[in-house]
C-alpha cells in the first residue's frame, strides 16, 4: 500500500474527491446565496429547505406512477427533473418572494434572516410531517453509473458529473452577472434602485426574478445531491449554516468568492477528515473566524460600506 | 415603527409601560408562587428556565440591538457543564450551577469578542458558525455521550442541606433564581450602563464621539447575556437532570429570538410573556409532532410581517393610540 504522510493514498483521494463532491454543492449553493444578498440584502435562510425541496420534486417526479397509480402520468427520470424541478423550485421561489420577501425589503437587514428562518421552519416541518425524518432512496441514472478504476481509487462517473456541471453552472452564472447587459442592470439597481428604476427598468420584478434564481439554483442543487445523499426533510438543515459560513468567507455578496470558497473548503473538510476526523465538521467555522479576524471582509469582498 | 410615527412624547410611552408591566410583572410572580397547586411542576420550571433565557438574549437582541443567532450555545455549554459536574465531582448543585455560568459567560466573551467585529448580518452569520462549532463539540466528545447526553444527573442538595430531589422544592428552588435573575437583568438595562447600552444601540457613532467605547459595552451585554443564558440552560439539565444534543441546537437559538420577538424586545414584561407563550404552545403541540415546527414557522413569519413590536409592544402602541385619541 502506498503511503502518502503516512495515510494510504486510497484513503487521501478517496477523501479528496467527496471534498471535491460537497465543494461542488457548497459553491452552487453559497454561490445562490450570495446573489441573492448582494442584489436584495436578504440573508436567506431558507436556502437549505429550498435545496431539499429540489431533490423532494426529483423524487416526486420519479415515484409519479407509484404515487398517483390512476393518473396514467409518465415517471420523469433523472433528466428531466434536473430541468424541471428547477423550475417548479424557481416558482415557489417567486410565491415566497411576492407573499413575504418583499415586505421586508424596506426594514433592517435582521427581519429577512428572521422572516425566512420562519419560512424554513413552515417548509422543513410539512415535509416532516409527511415523511419523518427516514430518507428517500434515489438511484443515479444510467447513463452515469458505475466508474473508471484509476490504479489509486475508482472514479465514479456520477462525481465527476456533477463537479463538471457544478463548475459550468457557476461560470455561467458568474459571467451572466458579471459580463452581460442584464447583469449590469441588476448590479446597478443594487447601487442605486431609484435611480435605475427611473431609467425605466422595472426594479421590483428584478428583484423578484433574482431571488427565483437564487431559489431555482438551489433547487438544482437538490437535484444533482438526490443520487448522492438520501432525500430527506432535514438534508438541507445544517447544510445552511456551512454554506452561511462559506459565503461570509468568501466576501459576503461576491460572487466569484463564494464560488471559489466553496470549492476550496470542500477541499479543506475532506483532508481534515483523513488527518484529524473529529475536527472536519468544525474546520469551516474555526477558518471562518480565523478569516473574520486576519481579513474582515473576506477572501473577495469589498471593503464594507 | 409604529410607534415613531405616533406623535406623542417618547416619555409618556416609559410612564405608562414602566406602570402596566411592573403590575403584570407582579402578578405573573403572585401566579409562579401558587402555580404548582394547579400545574405540573416540571411544565411550570420548563417554563421558568425559558424566561430567564429569553429574557438574558432580550439583552443582547432589544438592548444591544445585536442579532446573536447563537445563544443555544451559552445555554448548552452550561447545560453540559453543570450535568458533568453535579455527576462526577462531589459538589452542591449551586456550586455546579456557578460553574457553568462561568464556562459560558468566558466562551461568551471569546465569541462575542469575535462577532462584534462585524454587524448587522454579519453577527448574525458568526455567532450562528461558532455556537455550531459548541454543537460538533459535544456531539462528538465521549464525556458527552452523542444523541443520548448526560442522563440521570443528580439534582443533590442546595447548600448541602435541602435536597432537590422532590418537584416542587425544585420548582421554587428554579423560581427563586429566576426571578433573581431577571430582576439583575432589569437592575443591568435600568443603570447607567443600561442607558449607554441602548445609546449605543441608538446611535453608536454618536456614542462614540461622545468618549464611549461602543465595542467593550457591546461586548459586556453579550458576556452578561451568555452567563444569565448559561444559568438558564444550568437550572434546565439540574431539573431534567438531562444535557442534550437540542440544548445546542440552532433551532433552540431560532425559538429563543422568537420568544423575545412575540413578547416584544426591550422590554422585562416581553420576554417573559414570549417564553410562556411559546412553551405552553410546545408542551400542547407535542403530541402533534412536527406540526410544532409548522406552527412555530407560521409564528415568526406573522410576528415579523405583521406584529414587530411584540405583544407588549402592540399594547402598549394600542392604549397609546387610544389615549391620544381621548385627549382629542
Amino acid at each position: 500500500m502506498t503511503l502518502i504522510f503516512g495515510v494510504p493514498i486510497q484513503a487521501l483521494t478517496g477523501q479528496l474527491m467527496i471534498g471535491l463532491i460537497n465543494g461542488a454543492f457548497y459553491a452552487l449553493l453559497s454561490l445562490g446565496v450570495a446573489i441573492i444578498f448582494g442584489m436584495l440584502r436578504i440573508a436567506n435562510f431558507a436556502h437549505g429547505a429550498q435545496y431539499m425541496l429540489g431533490a423532494f420534486v426529483a423524487w416526486f417526479l420519479l415515484s409519479i406512477p407509484t404515487l398517483f397509480p390512476n393518473s396514467g402520468l409518465p415517471s420523469i427520470g433523472y433528466w428531466g427533473a434536473l430541468v424541471v424541478a428547477p423550475i417548479i423550485v424557481f416558482g415557489v421561489g417567486i410565491l415566497m418572494e411576492v407573499l413575504f420577501i418583499r415586505r421586508v425589503y424596506r426594514l433592517d437587514h435582521a427581519y429577512g434572516l428572521l422572516l425566512t428562518i420562519g419560512l424554513t421552519m413552515i417548509l422543513e416541518g410539512i415535509f416532516r410531517v409527511q415523511f419523518g425524518s427516514s430518507g428517500q432512496p434515489y438511484q443515479i441514472p444510467e447513463l452515469l453509473r458505475g466508474g473508471q478504476n484509476l490504479g489509486f481509487m475508482v472514479l465514479p462517473y456520477y462525481r465527476v458529473w456533477v463537479i463538471l456541471v457544478s463548475l459550468v453552472v457557476c461560470f455561467a452564472t458568474w459571467f451572466m452577472i458579471e459580463r452581460t447587459k442584464f447583469g449590469s442592470y441588476l448590479r446597478a439597481a443594487t447601487e442605486n434602485p431609484e435611480l435605475v428604476q427611473a431609467f425605466g427598468v422595472n426594479v421590483p420584478l428584478m428583484l423578484m426574478l433574482t431571488y427565483g434564481f437564487g431559489v431555482g439554483l438551489a433547487g438544482f442543487a437538490g437535484v444533482m445531491a438526490a443520487p448522492i445523499y438520501q432525500v430527506s426533510p432535514a438534508m438541507g438543515q445544517n447544510l445552511i449554516i456551512i454554506i452561511f459560513a462559506v459565503v461570509v468567507i468568501g466576501g459576503m455578496g461576491s460572487i466569484l468568492g463564494s464560488i471559489i470558497s466553496g470549492f476550496l473548503l470542500g477541499i479543506i473538510e475532506g483532508l481534515t477528515k483523513v488527518f484529524r476526523p473529529e475536527a472536519s465538521t468544525t474546520i469551516i467555522f474555526v477558518i471562518m473566524a480565523v478569516v473574520l479576524l486576519v481579513r474582515p471582509r473576506g477572501l473577495l469582498g469589498k471593503v464594507a460600506k | 415603527m409604529t410607534a415613531t410615527t405616533l406623535t406623542t412624547d417618547p416619555t409618556s410611552t416609559l410612564a405608562t409601560r414602566i406602570g402596566w408591566e411592573k403590575i403584570a410583572l407582579l402578578v405573573l410572580l403572585l401566579l409562579a408562587l401558587i402555580g404548582p397547586a394547579f400545574v405540573y411542576p416540571l411544565f411550570l420550571v420548563r417554563i421558568l428556565t425559558f424566561v430567564l433565557f429569553a429574557s438574558a438574549y432580550n439583552l443582547i437582541f432589544g438592548y444591544a440591538g445585536l442579532l446573536g443567532f447563537g445563544h443555544a450555545a451559552f445555554f448548552g455549554l452550561a447545560s453540559y457543564t453543570v450535568a458533568q459536574s453535579a455527576k462526577t465531582l462531589p459538589i452542591t448543585p449551586e456550586i455546579s450551577l456557578i460553574l457553568g455560568v462561568m464556562v459560558s459567560a468566558a466562551i461568551g466573551s471569546v465569541f462575542g469578542w469575535l462577532a462584534i467585529k462585524r454587524q448587522g448580518l454579519y453577527f448574525a452569520m458568526i455567532t450562528l458558525s461558532l455556537a455550531q462549532i459548541v454543537f460538533f463539540f459535544f456531539a462528538q466528545v465521549g464525556w458527552a455521550h452523542g444523541e443520548d447526553g448526560i442522563q440521570s444527573v443528580p439534582r443533590g442538595y442546595f447548600l448541602g442541606l435541602l435536597s432537590l430531589s422532590d418537584n416542587t422544592v425544585m420548582y421554587y428552588f428554579v423560581l427563586c433564581v429566576s426571578v433573581l435573575g431577571v430582576w439583575f437583568l432589569w437592575r443591568v438595562v435600568e443603570s447607567p450602563y443600561g442607558e449607554i447600552l441602548k445609546a449605543v444601540r441608538d446611535n453608536e457613532p454618536r456614542a462614540i464621539s461622545l468618549g464611549y467605547n461602543a465595542n467593550r459595552i457591546k461586548l459586556t451585554a453579550f458576556t452578561i447575556s451568555a452567563g444569565v443564558a448559561g444559568l438558564a440552560g444550568g437550572l434546565n439539565a439540574l431539573s431534567f437532570q438531562l444535557a442534550s444534543l437540542s440544548d445546542v441546537h440552532y433551532l433552540l437559538s431560532a425559538e429563543v429570538i422568537l420568544m423575545v420577538l412575540i413578547g416584544g424586545a426591550a422590554t422585562t414584561l416581553g420576554p417573559v410573556l414570549g417564553a410562556i407563550v411559546l412553551v405552553t404552545m410546545q408542551n400542547y403541540l407535542a403530541s402533534l409532532g412536527a406540526w410544532v415546527l409548522i406552527v412555530q414557522g407560521v409564528i415568526f413569519v406573522l410576528c415579523v410581517l405583521g406584529m414587530r413590536n411584540g405583544i407588549v409592544g402592540t399594547i402598549e402602541n394600542w392604549t397609546l393610540r387610544q389615549l391620544t385619541r381621548s385627549e382629542g
